[in-house]
């Protein structure tokens, strides 16, 4: 089991890096897509980046994760071309998904990231099936499943928990509580106290964690991961983590207290607790971290001056890529 | 050439697929049965309609897997085992639970493809039994497959005899895009000539069942061998006809059925669905396109009734169109002669 007081530095501050492309990816999209640039309606991830890397820094390529239509994290976190990835988002031929799938669409066959998905609750059963695969293959790779807390209130979650238990498939799943199922708050929408009890009454091991801390997740899903390699089967982790933006761009967040998100930056922001922390514990050199800041920001700005230059998909695709031959 | 059911034919291809392809699973409910039963008998059933007898024994349960009754699971699971490079075969029971993983079918499986840029294959197979005639009552005896068959990105299988189902079981198994493979339940102990062989019916080719000259009878699953019945009794009186069977809905075999519509001037089209945005309007409309010039009398539809399938025997026989509603049908279409 690999924990955090392992990571080296190296190590550490690659952690850092995925966190960073992630923030700075969905605040820039936060911009440009107030400039009407961006097509249709995207749903941003900044608030739960280290929920996303401290689940990814445990997996490689051969590992799989299903996502959800809050992605964009999940896909750079497990590895996914942010320039690609940007093309897509801007619904250009370049893209990821040749412009297709667009922003909850993203997915990269070869860096495991089996798709985001539009329907809440659509990904787990999918990511039970990736998870019967890893089993008939020795259980040497494990299958993770992403949703929210809006997703736990869906029966295809409690179907795919039920059946990972019972087919003791290495499946991980991730709920990442950020408080609001769309508009409506999760202290009205989920009827018992945690979504990690839920987990447990299915028969899985369960475990609560801040999810705005790298570290704690990371531990926690070195946990999931070792049991998953034993043969123990499933498990769950449920991160408590906040959204930084409404449920979609252009959300007007009616339903949060004016300072409720002002205050969450200074309390919940994972990058300055993770800053903290190894400032404090001297495991990262503070100074490598400002040059990762300087170089995401400029690899961001390429990726948005190449996708608006990346032109659109060719009117023949509207028919390609429906079936492999009919 | 050795004599099997329909059952028997579809559980050969899995055997045969299985044997061939190590990376071909089995997954639903009951498809081996018996797991945690009183009895200690490991393979109680080979599922409900025993196509997936044996199986278990001779695979293990790595690869044929019992699972629980949780219809959207068993369909995303074999969604994303395919994704993970397994070709499982998922077996949904009665075609009408369709009803409950929809989702994970047209907005899954179906769209993965394009939406992911072409970058994905999805080789999933889902089995299901359809069709009235037992008395199953409305939530058990649907024949859906034109809603499936309305879907981009799914390919419709339904055979209407064991050769066919084999032949078609196994293309669908070898195919890399999902298929939906519908099972007549009233066909299964219908016996047919069936080479012990594996070998495949491709997809979008008919088959010409009879060849007349004056009236085209388009037929699918069990109105196939019911056109057989009223076909080969209106011969003896001089009428004949090209009975034609699509074997899949998705990709549809046009050609075929236009080019006879050319010679004989004359479409009835036996389904059994009901009548509104079904397989027969969706062929009559394409004949009124391609073929219209050559139609020398209206087309005829003989459908079920706009209605869900009623229980009672007696109401039951009323509602599948039977050889004598396609016998009157074709005579029909033959009135002005």
């Amino acid at each position: 089991m690999s924990d955090s007081t392992t990571l080296t530095g190296a190590r550490l501050v690659h952690a850092y890096r995925q966190m960073k492309l992630i923030r700075e990816f969905e605040e820039r999209l936060h911009v440009e897509i107030a400039t009407g640039d961006i097509p249709g309606f995207t749903h941003l991830y900044a608030g739960q980046e280290a929920v996303a890397v401290g689940v990814c820094e445990q997996l490689s390529d051969a590992d799989y994760i299903v996502s959800t239509h809050r992605g964009h994290g999940h896909c750079i976190a497990k590895g996914c071309d942010v320039s690609g990835m940007m093309k897509e988002i801007y619904g250009r031929q370049d893209g990821l998904c040749h412009g297709k799938g667009g922003s909850m669409h993203i997915a990269d066959m070869t860096k495991g990231m089996l798709g985001a998905n539009a329907i809440v609750g659509g990904g787990p059963p999918i990511a039970v099936g990736a998870a019967i695969a890893c089993k008939l293959r020795g259980n040497h790779n494990v299958s993770v499943a992403f949703g929210g807390d809006g997703s736990a209130n869906q029966g295809t979650v409690f179907e795919a928990m039920n059946m990972a238990v019972v087919l003791k498939v290495p499946a991980i799943f991730i709920l990442e509580n950020n408080g609001y199922s769309e508009h409506t708050g999760a202290s009205y929408a989920v009827g018992s106290k945690d979504l990690a009890g839920r987990s447990r009454a299915f028969g899985m091991a369960a475990e609560c964690v801040d999810g705005a801390d790298f570290h704690a997740v990371f531990d926690a899903m070195g946990r999931a991961v070792a049991r998953a390699k034993n043969g123990e089967g499933p498990s769950t982790i449920e991160t408590t983590i906040t959204r930084f933006y409404g449920h979609f761009e252009g959300d007007p967040q009616n339903y949060r207290a004016k300072d409720e998100v002002s205050k969450l930056r200074v309390t919940m922001d994972c990058l300055k607790r993770f800053r903290a922390r190894v400032e404090a514990d001297r495991s990262v050199a503070i100074a490598d971290l400002d040059r990762i800041d300087a170089e995401v920001a400029a690899l961001i700005e390429r990726a948005v001056v190449d996708a608006k230059a990346s032109p659109p998909p060719a009117p023949a695709d509207l028919y390609s890529d429906v079936y492999i031959n009919y | 050439m050795p004599q099997l059911s329909m059952r028997d034919a579809l559980n050969q291809a899995l055997h045969q697929e299985m044997s061939r392809d190590e990376r071909v699973i089995v997954l639903g409910e009951d498809v081996s049965g018996g797991a945690g039963g009183t009895s200690g008998e490991r393979e109680a059933s080979g599922g409900i309609f025993g196509v997936t007898k044996g199986l278990l024994p001779k695979f293990g349960e790595g690869r044929v897997l019992d699972t629980p009754i949780s219809e959207s699971a068993i369909i995303g699971a074999a969604a994303g085992a395919a994704l993970a490079g397994l070709r499982p075969v998922a077996e949904l029971m009665f075609a009408d639970f369709v009803g409950v993983c929809f989702d994970q079918i047209y907005n899954q499986i179906a769209k993965f493809r394009y939406m992911f840029g072409g970058k994905s294959t999805c080789p999933v197979v889902i089995r299901m039994a359809m069709g009235a005639g037992m008395n199953m009552g409305p939530q058990h005896s649907q024949t859906i497959y034109s809603l499936l068959t309305a879907i981009p990105g799914l390919k419709i299988v339904i055979p209407s005899n064991a050769y066919d189902a084999k032949g078609l079981l196994i293309q669908a198994i070898r195919d890399d895009d999902p298929v939906i493979f519908f099972e007549h339940k009233a066909l299964y102990p219908r016996k047919g000539e069936v080479p012990e062989e594996a070998y495949t019916v491709p997809f979008g080719e008919a088959n010409m069942v009879r060849e007349g000259e004056h009236v085209t009878v388009v037929a699918i699953a069990r109105m196939v061998p019911f056109a057989e019945r009223a076909v080969d009794a209106l011969a003896k009186e001089g009428i004949t006809c090209d009975l034609i069977d699509p074997r899949t809905t998705s990709p549809l075999d046009e050609d075929t059925i236009i080019e006879s519509v050319e010679g004989t001037g004359r479409l009835v089209i036996i389904d059994e669905s009901p009548p509104r945005c079904g397989m027969a309007c969706d062929i009559a409309a394409t004949v009124a396109q391609k073929a219209f010039r050559s139609l020398k009398r209206p087309i005829i539809q003989v459908t079920a009734p706009h209605t869900p399938i009623p229980f009672a025997p007696s109401l039951e026989r009323l509602y599948v169109p039977g050889p004598p509603r396609i016998e009157a049908a074709i005579r029909e279409a033959m009135k002005d002669e």
